[in-house]
């Protein structure tokens, strides 16, 4: 399940939503994304989420489409915000159950991964000296690049 | 066509959205940018370094060499950093 929404989200609410009632999972992995109050060298005291409204949505359900059809998944689920969020605040929310964790571990792992280098997001931070755009990182184009091969799954 | 622009590329460029009428030369992204760069200054401050540049049609990731036509909406944008 994909979400974009300006406001925040219960984590403890989600992850309970994911498995309700569905007793084949046996456990789940997450990973939550928070904003940092350090950008490059300056303190940031907030940033604004800005995304392709259409296109976001359109490439979050092909990456969960592909996260399902690579490992033997029970549930999905990506919450992402958008707007001005300040230090602390949650951005991301990224769930995956399974029956056995490593599908679980490795699919969240993926989904987060791809997340980064594939959706229009971008961010602008506000720091003393002005706003500022955040560069890509290469770390994060890596970190897709491992999952290159349409193999790389359990399946 | 309708062009669409985020992030830095928009604050350079000076404006989110523009409707253009296609030259009948211009078939591909690549023959897209070259005409855009010599539109305004701004677009061309914008599009100097085609290293950071990504384009979406109808938007889904492309390459230079994919073709462009009358009715596509075509999106401009620097490298994503959600997540």
């Amino acid at each position: 399940m994909i979400r974009l929404q300006l406001e925040d989200f219960d984590v403890g609410a989600e992850l309970e939503r994911l498995t309700a009632s569905n007793h084949r999972i046996g456990g789940i992995a997450s990973f939550i994304g928070l904003v940092r109050d350090m950008g490059g060298s300056d303190p940031v005291s907030a940033l604004t989420l800005e995304h392709y409204p259409g296109m976001t949505e359109r490439k979050l359900a092909e990456i969960e489409a592909e996260t399902h059809r690579r490992w033997p998944l029970d549930a999905a689920l990506v919450i992402h915000r958008y707007g001005r969020l300040e230090p602390g605040d949650r951005i991301v929310l990224v769930a995956t159950a399974s029956p056995h964790r490593e599908a679980a571990l490795a699919a969240c792992n993926f989904l987060i991964d791809w997340l980064k280098t594939e959706a229009p997001f971008w961010k602008s931070e506000e720091t003393p000296t002005g706003e500022r755009w955040v560069a890509a990182r290469a770390e994060d184009k890596a970190a897709r690049e491992r999952w290159t091969s349409p193999f790389q799954g359990t399946r | 066509m309708k062009l669409l622009y985020f992030a830095w590329l928009r604050a350079r460029v000076g404006c989110a959205e523009e409707e253009v009428a296609l030259p009948a030369q211009v078939q591909d992204v690549a023959g897209l940018l070259d005409w855009l760069r010599v539109r305004s200054d701004r677009h061309a401050e914008a599009l100097r370094n085609l290293g950071l540049v990504r384009v979406a049609v109808n938007q889904d990731y492309v390459g230079l060499a994919h073709p462009v036509r009358e009715g596509d909406e075509v999106a401009l944008f620097p490298p994503v950093t959600g997540g």
